[in-house]
């Protein structure tokens, strides 16, 4: 929906993009240039290591271009003299400002390895998952094999579910034990960075599990088990299939190698859509009320808006479940002893 | 287009109606096997939920295609 001709109208492409991506900054509260953010380290290497807080690039000069799709930016001061920074990345700026073409600018990005919003949100994420999982094997390590008290109590039917109806009953033969661990890092990590995007106050509501290169990461990992954990029948499976006549081989084959690689590709698009796609329906929700500029518009929006944050907590479970179900069962199918 | 929107967004509805569809005879394939062997409802129900969660990925792949062509439409 774009702006109308008033000024100040409110832009929802805009106001959604901006809590779905990645940013320099931790926006806290507030609106432009009263706002409370927390400020993240940028790192960069541009011939030499740049280190310097994301205020700098926030608080310079903000310079808009007019045109068809107008587009702003802001040109660093301070230390950070030489980069401006255009929607969240990072450019090399020299005399005369961005460069643009066709809307986007045409600069060069230094290497960013900033402290970015998703990467303190998967420090937090994983903090938490290691502060859960080290408590309930303390437990079990002062008490032994007794009935749970505590945290532990809550975390065990889940860890046996995914012990039992995961990786016992997809990975055949007794092989399962191998696998657990990373099946049950795989189903608590994007369950409890699912979780924490949900809650919208900070240290949740950043999209983590919603960023391609997290899934993609996540995706490769299972590649990678599954690859190296390829038995002699796996391959034969891939390379000659049995009970395929010898002419269509040379068909076979190259679809099979192209499924290994489709599998996980799939994994990674599932999870990413899946929940990018939930938070853009919530933030769509609530923006009823800003783009009709009346409270009043909240007794429906709050309303529809609380209905699908319940259905994204099924999907924010579900999303887990499956990718660590499916995992197993490709991890299953790579160490299936033969048997006709 | 620039009245109605993008054509892209045409596109993504035509996949999410797909996965309606599929999923919509899932769940009652599902349920109807349920009523019949009351006993296997635990491997039905899991079975349900993996093959609908496939069809919902082919949807997401539609939307995203959706997403990409409407940006740069």
């Amino acid at each position: 929906m774009k702006g109308s001709t008033k000024e100040e109208s409110f832009n929802v492409s805009e106001f959604i993009m901006h809590h779905i991506q990645d940013a320099h900054e931790w926006h806290l509260w507030g609106k432009d240039s009263s706002a409370t953010s927390i400020y993240l380290p940028v790192i960069l290497w541009d011939n030499g290591l740049k280190l310097f807080n994301a205020k700098h690039l926030y608080h310079g000069e903000t310079i808009h271009i007019e045109g068809e799709e107008p587009v702003h930016y802001t040109v660093g001061t301070g230390a950070a003299k030489g980069y401006a920074l255009c929607h969240e990345e990072i450019y090399k700026i020299k005399k005369g400002g961005l460069q643009f073409h066709e809307g986007h600018p045409t600069n060069v990005h230094p290497m960013d390895f900033s402290i970015t919003k998703n990467v303190l949100a998967l420090f937090i994420g994983s903090f938490l998952l290691v502060l859960l999982m080290v408590s309930t094997s303390n437990f079990y390590r002062k008490n032994g094999a007794v009935a749970p008290k505590g945290l532990a109590k809550f975390l065990e039917p889940i860890i046996v579910m995914v012990q039992d109806d995961i990786a016992k009953a997809n990975i055949h033969g007794g092989k399962h034990k191998r696998y657990v661990g990373f099946l049950l890092t795989v189903f608590f990590f994007i369950l409890i960075n699912n979780l924490l995007g949900m809650i919208p106050v900070f240290p949740g509501g950043a999209n983590l599990t919603g960023n391609i290169t997290v899934t993609f990461f996540l995706a490769v990992c299972t590649l990678l088990i599954t690859v190296f954990s390829g038995n002699k029948n796996y391959w034969k499976h891939i390379f000659a299939t049995p009970g395929v006549p010898l002419a269509l081989l040379p068909i076979m084959i190259p679809i099979e190698i192209i499924g290994i690689f489709t599998k996980p590709f799939a994994l990674m698009i599932r999870l990413f859509a899946n929940m990018t796609a939930g938070h853009i329906i919530v933030l769509a929700l609530i923006s009823i009320i800003f783009i009709n500029k009346s409270e009043a518009w909240g007794l429906l929006s709050v309303p529809m808006a609380l209905f699908i944050s319940v259905l994204e907590l099924l999907v924010a479970f579900l999303q887990a479940y499956l990718f660590a179900t499916l995992s197993a069962l490709f991890i299953g199918a790579a160490v299936e002893e033969d048997h006709h | 287009m620039g009245v109605f929107g993008s054509i892209a967004a045409i596109g993504a509805g035509i996949a999410v109606l797909g996965a309606g569809l599929g999923i919509g005879r899932i769940g009652g394939s599902a349920v109807e096997g349920i009523a019949r062997n009351p006993e296997a409802s635990g491997k039905i129900q899991t079975a349900m939920i993996i093959a609908a969660a496939l069809i919902e990925g082919v949807a997401l792949f539609g939307v995203v295609v959706g997403f990409l062509g409407g940006k740069v439409g």
